[in-house]
């Protein structure tokens, strides 16, 4: 474990990578612009610069051929970090994750392991115009054979990437574009929890708020202005959505008895309605209430001007606590 | 600006404007001014392979009508392509298959029962593609054109000789991978050959419905790659082709396209209805150019194969198939278990709860 030092999560990102790629002659990073540019969002800076263009380079555009060299280069020896360059621009993508990527392993029994990392920076509350704010996190965490993780922090942020690039199966890094430029004191190590374990972010006995990724920060907040309140709400961190940890979750609402799920992503079919569903069966006798959601709404993602209406806040998780039946009417 | 590529001369990267041929039909040597006839000797291992490869097709399809395989793509006619694939590699190339190239994957040294494994409907892929360097099969099409392309480009990184020999057929190269992957084998310059098994169609539709190209070999010019087109029922021109295409990518060369002439003279798949789409005069004429036969009689004709020799290959290749259909008549019960094994390295919670409660439901069929 380091030092702590003060650093936002883009920086945090970025050492991750060269670390990894110092301790490990086998991890390449590649992808569109992540050269001598350092990436739209300067998640490679430098490392072209120090570990040449073979280990740190871009492609053609081509995001199916990035995934699908990623595959073969993988099969041969390699740990291929790839970046896609936004969320929506993993779609063309697609095919490869989820019929090769995705069951490589069990296709072949075992015998070929995909350690790949497909970083895609998501989410919205960066004002970017159509195809530059998707959370597709439930494409990818419906698909068997990938692992999902989002970090909310600073020190996950290097943390889950250093344990995303070791990890024997292939890992879907979905970067909260809107926390890049969050600044935290943190000591970097890999020592964070592993992946496939949620975090307690903040303690509390009224409610528990399920959050991951940008939603955390959000969670965080409103948990705050409960408490002026008088009401005390807990935070689960998810970091990640698969494997998913029930333990924690489950443990964490029935300590409180009710829950509130905030995610980005629009509420139909989602990560959210599986995490409503799963903690339903399991804890239904301790819930003195049902799950509520507070999500995107069920339309594409809108303009710039028109995010903030889309995206949950603090009133809307407020409001969403203040349902949780508190008294029987 | 520097555009190398493309202020070099493209004329380099045209195909011959035939297909290359070194028989003819008719069995007989055809001179080429740049492509030499191989060995008798290279000639008569590949003539052994194909006599073994038919007859892996042909029990294959015999397997289906038996319900033993759920279904085989054959590539009955196209066994001159499937041999020559395999024959121009060393140890340490790859092969990159399609479902057509169970074949391909024979006269690599796969068992046949191992390589017919998916084919028979099972979730795994039978063999170890690290043992001889044969990736599992690749059905969504095209898509294993840029692993190919990964697997040579992590190759140079490492500074190893390999090359890697990456199938598909023609209605493949209608696909976005198809043109990514060579986009990509040309900009990194990757020691791989796309060897494209033109059989005139993909299932029902004609090679006039994916391409307004002069042949798919011309595609090439348009990524910086060479392009060569062959007779692919001529198994000396194929290795002739292929060959050279293998040892220019070892050398440094960059990737290599290869189209093949063939046809698929059977049914797509045994699902399939060809009468719907092509009439049997068309099948007739590309029976009578026939591989094998051809082959044989080059052999014949120069006392290359005698009578022995080709009732020898023919015993063998009776062997193979009745090994075939010894592994393939075994009723193994597969086992539920090992849907859940290896979706990750260790399974997550989830999957390890499911498949207890599969292994619940298995224990109590047992019990009552
Ligand atoms: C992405 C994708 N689309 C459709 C199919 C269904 N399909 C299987 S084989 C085939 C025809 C392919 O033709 P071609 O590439 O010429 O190969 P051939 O079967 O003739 O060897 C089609 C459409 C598929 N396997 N993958
Ligand atoms: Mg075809």
């Amino acid at each position: 474990m380091n030092q702590p030092e003060t650093l936002t999560m883009a920086q945090a990102l970025t050492r991750a990578l060269r670390d990894a790629m110092a301790e490990d002659e086998s991890v390449v990073m590649f992808g569109e612009d992540v050269g001598p540019l350092g990436g739209v969002f300067r998640i490679t800076d430098g490392l072209t610069a120090e570990f040449g263009d073979a280990r740190c380079f871009d492609t053609p555009l081509a995001e199916a051929g990035i995934v699908g060299v990623a595959v073969g280069m993988a099969m041969n020896g390699m740990r291929p970090v790839v970046e896609m360059q936004f969320d929506a621009f993993a779609y063309p993508a697609f095919e490869q994750v989820v019929s090769h990527v995705a069951k490589m392993r069990n296709r072949t029994r075992g015998q070929v392991a995909l350690p790949i990392v497909i970083r895609i920076p998501y989410a919205g509350g960066i004002g970017g115009v159509e195809h530059h704010s998707d959370s597709s996190e439930a494409y990818f965490a419906h698909t068997p054979g990938l692992h999902v993780v989002t970090p909310s922090t600073v020190a996950d942020a290097y943390g889950l990437l250093r344990q995303a690039i070791t990890s024997a199966d292939p890992v879907i890094f979905f970067e909260p574009k809107k926390l890049y430029w969050s600044k935290e004191q943190a000591a970097l190590g890999a020592g964070v929890p592993p992946i496939g374990t949620a975090a307690i972010r903040r303690d509390g006995t009224d409610a528990t708020l399920i959050a991951y990724g940008p939603t955390v920060p959000l969670a965080l907040e409103a948990a705050d202005v409960a408490a002026q309140e008088g009401r005390s709400l807990q935070v689960v961190d998810l970091r990640s959505l698969v494997p998913f940890d029930d333990q924690t979750v489950c443990d964490a609402v029935r300590s409180t008895g009710r829950a509130v799920v905030v995610a980005e992503a629009s509420g139909f079919a989602s990560v959210s309605s599986e995490i409503v569903a799963r903690v339903t069966d399991r804890c239904f006798h301790y819930l003195a209430a049902p799950i509520r959601r507070v999500t995107g709404f069920d339309i594409p993602y809108p303009p710039p001007k028109l995010e903030r209406f889309h995206l949950p806040d603090v009133d809307r998780v407020l409001d969403a606590v203040d349902d949780l039946q508190w008294e029987d009417s | 600006m520097d555009h190398l590529v493309m202020t070099s001369d493209p004329r380099r990267l045209l195909p011959s404007d035939a297909p290359v041929r070194l028989i003819s039909p008719e069995g007989e040597p055809v001179p080429h001014e740049t492509y030499r006839l191989p060995s008798g000797e290279a000639l008569l291992a590949a003539y052994a392979a194909m006599t073994t490869a038919r007859r892996v097709n042909d029990q294959a399809s015999a397997l289906v009508r038996q319900g033993r395989l759920a279904v085989y793509p054959s590539s009955h006619g196209q066994e001159a392509c499937q041999v020559a694939a395999a024959q121009v590699l060393t140890d340490d190339d790859w092969l990159f298959p399609t479902y057509r190239d169970v074949a391909a994957m024979v006269a690599r040294g796969l068992d046949p029962v191992e390589a017919l494994v998916l084919l028979q409907g099972d979730w795994h892929c039978g063999h170890n593609p690290y043992e001889r360097k044969v990736a599992p099969q690749t059905t969504p099409l095209a898509t294993q054109l840029p692993h190919a392309v990964g697997v040579a480009h992590a190759a140079r990184l490492k500074g190893e000789p390999t090359v890697v020999m990456a199938l598909c057929g023609d209605g493949a190269t209608s696909e976005g991978d198809f043109h990514e992957a060579l986009n990509f084998a040309a900009v990194f310059q990757t020691p791989v050959v796309f060897f494209v098994q033109n059989n005139r169609y993909a299932i029902s539709v004609p090679l006039a419905r994916q391409t307004a190209a002069p042949s798919l070999a011309h595609k090439g010019v348009g990524y910086g790659i060479p392009g060569e087109q062959v007779d692919g029922n001529d198994l000396a021109a194929l290795l002739a082709v292929l060959g050279t295409a293998v040892e220019r990518a070892r050398g440094g060369a960059g990737p290599q396209l290869v189209e093949a002439h063939t046809y698929r003279v059977q049914a797509h798949t045994n699902a399939d209805d060809p009468t719907r789409y092509r009439d049997e005069a068309e099948v007739g004429a590309w029976v009578a150019r026939d591989p094998l036969r051809r082959l044989g009689t080059f052999l014949e004709n120069r006392a290359l194969l005698t009578a022995e020799q080709a009732a020898a290959l023919d015993k063998d290749a009776d062997d193979v198939a009745a090994a075939m259909r010894a592994g393939l008549s075994k009723d193994a019960e597969p086992d539920p278990a090992r849907l859940f094994a290896h979706v990750y390295q260790t399974p997550t919670p989830q999957l390890a709860e499911q498949a207890a409660l599969v292994a619940d439901e298995i224990s109590r069929m047992v019990d009552g």
